[in-house]
């Protein structure tokens, strides 16, 4: 019963629930990030790592989870979920795991709040952070870049396990018994990896796999938008969102070997303690070099959380942490396909501010970018200005899309992985009404002057038949060659002597 | 024996553990060129579990308890990535004992079996002439099996089959981690080095040591024995 604990342990219980469903997600996030995580470690403790362990807080992500959880805390039936899906440049997307941090009835009233459970909760995120590294989604999630990105979203309710997949496999984190009940820790995670192994990702272009279009149908009544796990700590990130607004709260470090019966030195909830915040500001400054991948392409572009109609809300959130000014990290590798969505598109790195702050919602073709808001591009001099349209237009009139002559790419899978329900594919593309358009050549600016490339195609690829293939020419009826055939011979036998000398000439 | 604290305060090597100590047992077969960073990621997930921050002891028997960083490592033999304390005294000691169990396998006589151990313990002081007692508590065996491959296809997938394998004993670990089983109580400051290593500059470890055997060819195991045979008998 609650009556048993005292008033102190239940306030402290309750924080360090709280704050351990939020660095829980961090790590999960920062996990997922694609990069090396890396912090110090500090032998004086400072105010604001919590549970003793350097993990950062990312002000977005602190954001979302705090909204998630909207001042509750994980109980029973409620559960905090991290989801981890990916998504590929093409729009297909697939739920890859779902973190989830869970509460039942199974309660310890043994235990000490202030030493045991803090302590066991520590232990707790240090399995996490082992695990989250073991899960296939790590690999995936190290390699994401051009031709995917993996995204998350934090949702708080029912687990929602349906997006997995068959046969998804769970490990268990740990569990932690408290007083209220016991905090349980776990991960399901999707095995039918298969057709998106990383080796896939690496060899091919981008494929297409089981489409799970979330953001047209999604079935969670508490839906919120995806986001991208590759943060850059950009200077205006940190302006975007609002510290953390209880700052003020200071985790506890102070513990007593003394029996219970004495006032146990705790660092309660309170600026007090004269402990530095450093929620926000230690992102930046203490640690720098972290969670920012200088190397790491961010060339895919943000992704959206509604078809077609990003609003203004939702297009910030994607959009902070992957803003036009950070394209300029959109460096092709070598080993990449360097024609791929995101680097035609967005130009060249040294004008950062010519690129595009499109969205990319609906998958035409391998290698088109669809804007679907007002594109703020600056000329055609751009390379693949071309694949561009200055406006926005129809699917069907994009050449990519129906192109006149050129057969359309196809990933090899695409045939067997094609599910109904696809948003849009290439392939799909098939079967819409061909419609005329102006023939654009690649590579070849308007038609400013007549005789230029795309007349010479259009003359070239469709020449005049030949006169003597022609049928007309046939009018003269069989019979008619026959009778004519002596008197050209006799002409030809008349002049049999000027052949000779020519065939001589020849020798 | 490797370990912190060289002094020697336990009775005899090979001494059983005492009858309360939690033992486990993990196996693997790698690669000769795998055995460093097999037996590195085992080793600090177990340590990343069991080591906290520094303690400073204030008065009135408080103290506070610093903090733990942790960096990702990649493997460059395996398919497989682990998280380890941010400590690079710790790495370069375990660095060291992996080492030398490396070395060791790699050495004559060896069938390339061995084993590799990790003890946490804790020190009871006894009075003279009597060395302090070392009371295992937890003891942590990995036991290696080292193949040999024939040709470039066999080590890729073997690189893969090996990442997959140590992520099941990640598994593994967190596991018995989680069953929140015996761990010493937190001491005082008079009794924090009977506990906990407090010679690292910036984490703390429970007091470990590490050990290892070789198993080599005059080995008494009846699979050494019949192997030896079998060879001798097909050498002919």
């Amino acid at each position: 019963m609650d009556t048993d604990l005292s008033s102190q342990d239940r306030k402290d219980l309750d924080k360090f629930i709280k704050f351990f469903a939020l660095k829980t997600v961090q790590v999960i996030v920062q996990a997922r990030l694609g990069e090396k995580i890396c912090t110090r470690s500090s032998s004086s403790p400072t105010g604001s790592d919590w549970f003793n362990l350097a993990i950062k807080d990312i002000p977005e992500v602190t954001h979302e989870a705090k909204k998630a959880l909207a001042g509750q805390l994980p109980a029973v039936g409620r559960s905090m979920c991290v989801e981890i899906s990916l998504k590929t440049s093409e729009g297909d997307s697939m739920e890859l795991e779902i973190w989830c941090l869970e509460m039942n009835e199974k309660c310890d009233k043994e235990i000490k709040v202030s030493y045991t459970v803090y302590n066991r909760l520590s232990l707790l995120l240090k399995s996490l952070l082992a695990i989250t590294r073991v899960t296939p989604a790590y690999r995936l999630s190290r390699k994401q870049g051009h031709e995917y990105v993996i995204l998350y979203r934090i949702y708080f309710g029912e687990v929602q396990l349906s997006g997995l997949g068959e046969g998804f496999q769970t490990v268990r984190v740990g569990t932690v018994g408290t007083p209220v009940g016991t905090i349980t820790l776990s991960c399901a995670y999707r095995i039918n990896l298969a057709f998106m192994s990383t080796r896939q990702f690496e060899r091919t272009p981008p494929i297409m796999g089981i489409i799970i279009d979330h953001f047209v149908d999604r079935p969670y009544p508490s839906s919120s938008p995806m986001h991208p796990c590759n943060y850059r700590a950009g200077e205006d990130n940190g302006a975007v969102y609002p510290s953390v607004e209880d700052s003020q709260e200071v985790c506890t470090t102070s513990f007593s070997t003394s029996p219970p019966s004495q006032p146990a030195a705790l660092g309660v909830g309170s600026a007090d303690m004269g402990y530095p915040v450093l929620f926000a500001g230690g992102l930046h400054a203490a640690h720098p070099h972290q969670l920012i991948g200088p190397g790491k392409e961010g060339g895919v572009p943000p992704i959206p959380s509604q078809p077609a109609h990003g609003t203004q809300a939702d297009q910030e959130r994607m959009c902070t942490p992957l803003d036009g000014v950070h394209y300029s990290a959109a460096t092709p590798s070598s080993s990449e396909d360097t024609e791929t969505v995101s680097n035609s598109s967005e130009g060249k790195c040294g004008s950062p501010h010519d690129l595009l702050e499109t969205i990319f919602v609906r998958k035409v073709g391998a290698f088109v970018n669809k804007p679907i808001n007002q594109v703020t591009m600056a000329n055609l001099d751009i390379p693949f200005a071309m694949f561009a349209p200055k406006n926005v237009e129809l699917e069907d009139n994009d050449p990519m899309v129906n192109p006149p002559d050129s057969p359309e790419t196809e990933s090899p899978l695409q045939g067997s992985l094609h599910s109904e329900g696809s948003s849009g594919s290439s392939t799909g593309n098939t079967h819409d009404d061909f419609v005329m358009i102006d023939f654009k050549p690649a590579f070849s600016k308007d038609d400013i002057l007549p005789m230029d490339l795309g007349t010479f195609y259009r003359e070239f690829q469709n020449p005049p038949q030949l006169s003597s293939l022609s049928i007309d020419i046939g009018a003269q009826s069989m019979a008619e060659d026959l009778d004519s055939l002596p008197e050209k011979l006799a002409v030809h036998e008349k002049n049999v002597k000027e052949f000779d000398a020519f065939v001589e000439t020849l020798q | 024996m490797v370990g912190p604290g060289r002094t020697r305060c336990c009775g005899p090597p090979g001494a059983a553990p005492a009858m309360n100590c939690r033992a486990e047992v993990l196996e693997v077969s790698v690669e000769g060129r795998q055995v460093e960073e097999a037996m590195l990621a085992v080793l600090h997930t177990v340590l990343l579990h069991r080591s906290t921050g520094k303690f400073h002891y204030k008065k009135e028997g408080t103290y506070s308890i610093g903090t733990v960083g942790t960096q990702d490592v990649d493997c460059d033999f395996i398919d497989f990535a682990y998280v380890r304390v941010s400590s690079e005294e710790l790495d370069r000691a375990l660095r060291k004992a992996v080492g030398e169990f490396k070395d060791a396998l790699r050495g004559s006589g060896s069938d390339g079996m061995g084993q590799i151990s990790l003890e946490f313990y804790q020190k009871k002081k006894s009075r003279w002439p009597f060395s302090d007692e070392c009371i295992p508590w937890e003891l942590w065996t990995i036991k290696v099996n080292v193949v040999n491959l024939a040709n470039e296809q066999e080590r890729q997938i073997c690189r893969e089959k090996v990442g997959e394998k140590l992520c099941e004993k990640i598994i593994n670990i967190v596991e018995v981690m989680n069953r929140h089983e015996y761990l010493p109580k937190m001491p005082t400051q008079s009794e924090v080095d009977n506990v906990f290593d407090t010679s690292l500059k910036d984490v703390q470890p429970y007091l470990y040591k590490i050990s290892y055997q070789i198993t080599d060819s005059l080995g008494t195991s009846v699979t050494t024995t019949m192997r030896r045979l079998i060879k001798d008998t097909l050498a002919l």
